[in-house]
């Protein structure tokens, strides 16, 4: 099969980059095979109970970068209990008794100990990057471990994790020798901080390009920071609390005007909006702006610094823009890919708040459009395929109406022709969470022409098991599946048990499965986990075959049931 | 809108095929749909928690509980503890306690101040550097280095986080802060 020898293969294998890529070529015969996979540097694990660390370290010894994800994506919204799972310290033990020269890990919905953040720092010399998004179970002491002894460190991302902190030395623990740093996010962090210590980290730190702060750190320590950092080109500021007539706003104004790389902005934790227009000169080559932590930054303040980002392509931003400030953006940032406009109220019954009318603005002005998240008021058909007409690839698309079962407020129809035109008219898309009130209908249309579906996310939507099994027999690669709230039962869960093991997973939680449906499932695919969760006491509950089950996550695994389970969880 | 329906008894002279007698469901739809836990029609066990508008419905909307928690923060910041300063004027008797969370910008505070005490402050002008003098009181304010400032100067959420104490000044102390250095 080899016309050359292996060195060249391996070379060959250098430009094949994506996983899927290489898992394919891993196919092809036994020397592919082995050749690929001792050169394989990256992995990404998409559930970290699929495999086992042992065996990823024993197919992959030249690993270098290891992802991985733990817990389901509704634990995001609390669906999933404390104590649940997900805990990256075996993989972390594992590979600091190998060989395995890790020089990457980044996590996601995982639980991280302090512990194993001081063995990770103190196992592998050449640790280069972490980066820990929605993460919880460590504190500040952790990073202080990181700092201290990842010698050739460059990059530290704290992505929205819960992180207790005990504040303020770990940024002091860099040492004096550490002149590495590339990226450095801490903006999550609730704690004070050593500014001076800051100050003096980005000044040795000159190949810094991404900077991140939190809320502790005042517009004047800012300042001293972008003197010793000119080159950045991601900044997320702490508080911006500044008086416009200040000696330190002049000051930070002409620091700011040093800075020509800043291509990504976010941050505004606070903010006095008056003082904004130091930020205008950046504004012009922006091509990201995070301003969803800024509720502060509303009304004409934000729209006249919308107005400068003429080269904008993410924009996350809070509904208090509303339908007018989104028209604004519509005819602003012509190069828009990705827009997210997240609730500021939550709770509350939204008096600023955006409807079709901005996403329908959105979609005419912006053709490149092709991420979207957005959290309405209320949605209506006519403008659905309005939007499919105008932006005809996206790719991933998620709405969110308020109010989870709302029709159409003009027609009091179903959004089934809605999300049905979407579908039909984005051949790409991969991943798609609706809302509103939605029928059977609407899944007939995903089955029938969501072909390239990945991840589908349902809630309070469809009438009988018609629905699940639309999905299930149409979209052929679909990956991943949460459902809730939703009249699917057992008759759709057990029709195609094998199509779970083409899946990475499948959530349903306050559907119509049963116990008895969930232990069939599990009788008859060795290869899955099928774990009930079950956060009442009550034995009674093992006996009755016929009760509801609250909640139960499926996914397929070459290690069997897990043995860090907690009380309330049972494999079946 | 069918309690208006049975009001006004429109079905007596309604028109419409089926049988006499018969009447039709409410809903279009059969709604095959498991109830939301919160209706307060459903007999879920767990008991929804009375609330005015919206109900609250576990995970919804699916916000990260990061971002929740941050948004939830400034809110209980407010709703703990208020934040209370006391607001004297001179030749009154006694001071008062005004929470300062309660107000969203300057009208609001000066109009509740006008109202606390009965008096009317004039209009802030930026470009007359302070209050119209016609009017004898001028609100003022303590700040964090222990100086006496004029209300309105600088930016809302500035003056909120530096405010001490309130005071509204009267006659000739007062005529001082009309033209400023």
């Amino acid at each position: 099969m080899n016309y050359f020898p292996d060195e060249v293969i391996e070379h060959i294998f250098d430009f094949v980059t994506k996983q899927r890529d290489r898992n394919a070529v891993s196919l092809v015969c036994k020397s592919w095979c082995r050749i690929e996979r001792f050169s394989r540097e990256r992995v990404v694990i998409g559930n970290c109970y699929a495999i086992s660390a042992e065996r990823v370290i024993a197919r992959f010894p030249g690993l270098k970068s290891l992802t991985l994800k733990g817990k389901p994506h509704f634990a995001d919204f609390n669906l999933v209990p404390q104590g649940w799972g997900g805990s990256v310290d075996p993989w972390i033990e594992a590979l600091a008794e190998s060989r395995v020269g890790l020089e990457e890990l980044r996590l996601k919905r995982m639980v991280v100990s302090d512990e194993c953040l001081d063995l990770l720092s103190r196992s592998f010399l050449n640790f280069k990057s972490l980066v820990l998004v929605s993460c919880e179970g460590f504190t500040t002491d952790g990073l202080a471990a990181i700092a201290a002894n990842c010698r050739f460190l460059r990059e530290l991302d704290l992505q929205e994790n819960e992180i207790d902190d005990h504040r303020g030395h770990w940024l002091s623990c860099f040492p004096d020798s550490c002149t590495s740093l590339v990226s450095l996010n801490f903006a999550c962090l609730k704690g004070e901080i050593n500014l001076a210590a800051l100050v003096r980290l980005v000044a040795r730190s000159p190949n810094l390009k991404v900077l991140r702060v939190n809320r502790a750190v005042p517009p004047d320590t800012l300042q001293k920071v972008l003197m010793q950092a000119p080159q950045l080109v991601d900044l997320g500021t702490g508080s911006y609390v500044l008086d416009p007539d200040s000696e330190s706003y002049s000051k930070l104004k002409a620091t700011i005007l040093k800075c020509k790389s800043i291509k990504s902005l976010s941050g505004f934790l606070e903010v006095a909006p008056r003082s904004l227009p130091a930020f205008y000169p950046i504004c012009l080559t922006l091509t990201s702006l995070n301003l969803s932590y800024a509720p502060g930054v509303h009304g004409s303040d934000l729209i006249k610094l919308i107005r400068q980002c003429g080269r904008l392509q993410r924009l996350w931003i809070l509904d208090c823009i509303g339908d007018k400030g989104l028209a604004v953006v519509a005819s602003t940032c012509k190069e828009l890919q990705e827009l997210r406009v997240f609730p500021s109220d939550p709770f509350g019954v939204g008096h600023a708040a955006v409807t079709e009318e901005g996403l329908v603005a959105i979609s005419a002005g912006c053709p490149k459009l092709h991420s979207l998240l957005y959290f309405c008021q209320q949605m209506t058909n006519a403008a659905l395929i309005t939007v499919a007409k105008n932006c005809p690839n996206f790719i991933r698309f998620r709405l969110c109406i308020l109010d989870p079962t709302k029709p159409d407020p003009v027609t009091m129809q179903p959004l089934d022709e809605g999300f049905g035109a979407i579908v039909q008219a984005c051949k790409k898309l991969r991943r798609l969470s609706m809302s509103g009130l939605l029928t059977d209908q609407v899944f007939l249309y995903i089955g029938m022409y969501a072909e390239q579906l990945e991840m589908l996310s349902i809630a309070f939507a469809g009438d009988s098991d018609k629905g699940m099994l639309y999905v299930l027999n149409g979209c052929k690669k679909m990956r991943k599946l949460e459902i809730r709230d939703s009249p699917f039962g057992d008759g759709a869960l057990l029709k195609d048990v094998g199509k779970y093991e083409t899946m990475r997973s499948l959530w349903m939680s306050s559907c119509e499965v049963t116990l008895g449906g969930c232990k069939t499932l599990a009788m008859n695919m060795p290869g899955l986990n099928v774990e009930i969760i079950n956060e009442n006491d009550q034995m009674e509950f093992i006996i009755d075959d016929e009760q509801k089950v609250e909640k139960m996550y499926v996914y397929r695994t070459l290690v069997g049931p897990r043995e860090d389970k907690p009380e309330f969880v049972w494999t079946l | 809108m069918a309690f208006q329906a049975e009001d006004l008894n429109l079905e007596a002279t309604e028109l419409r095929l089926g049988l006499p007698g018969t009447k039709e469901s409410e809903q279009q739809k059969t709604n095959n749909k498991r109830a939301l836990p919160v209706e307060p029609e459903s007999n879920a066990s767990s008991a929804p928690k009375p609330t005015p508008s919206k109900a609250q419905v576990v995970g919804w909307p699916p916000v990260r509980s990061y971002r929740k928690n941050c948004f939830q923060a400034k809110k209980t910041e407010g709703e703990s503890g208020g934040m209370f300063v006391k607001v004297s004027m001179d030749g009154a008797p006694y001071l008062r306690k005004m929470d300062l969370k309660v107000y969203k910008g300057y009208p609001e505070l000066l109009k509740a101040l006008e109202d606390m005490f009965k008096f009317k402050v004039g209009e802030y002008c930026e470009k007359e550097l302070g209050y119209n003098n016609r009017s004898e009181f001028v609100p003022t304010y303590e700040d964090k280095d222990g100086d006496w400032m004029l209300l309105g100067d600088v930016p809302w959420e500035m003056f909120f986080t530096s405010c001490k104490r309130l005071r509204i000044m009267k006659g000739s102390e007062a005529k001082g802060l009309g033209c400023a250095v």
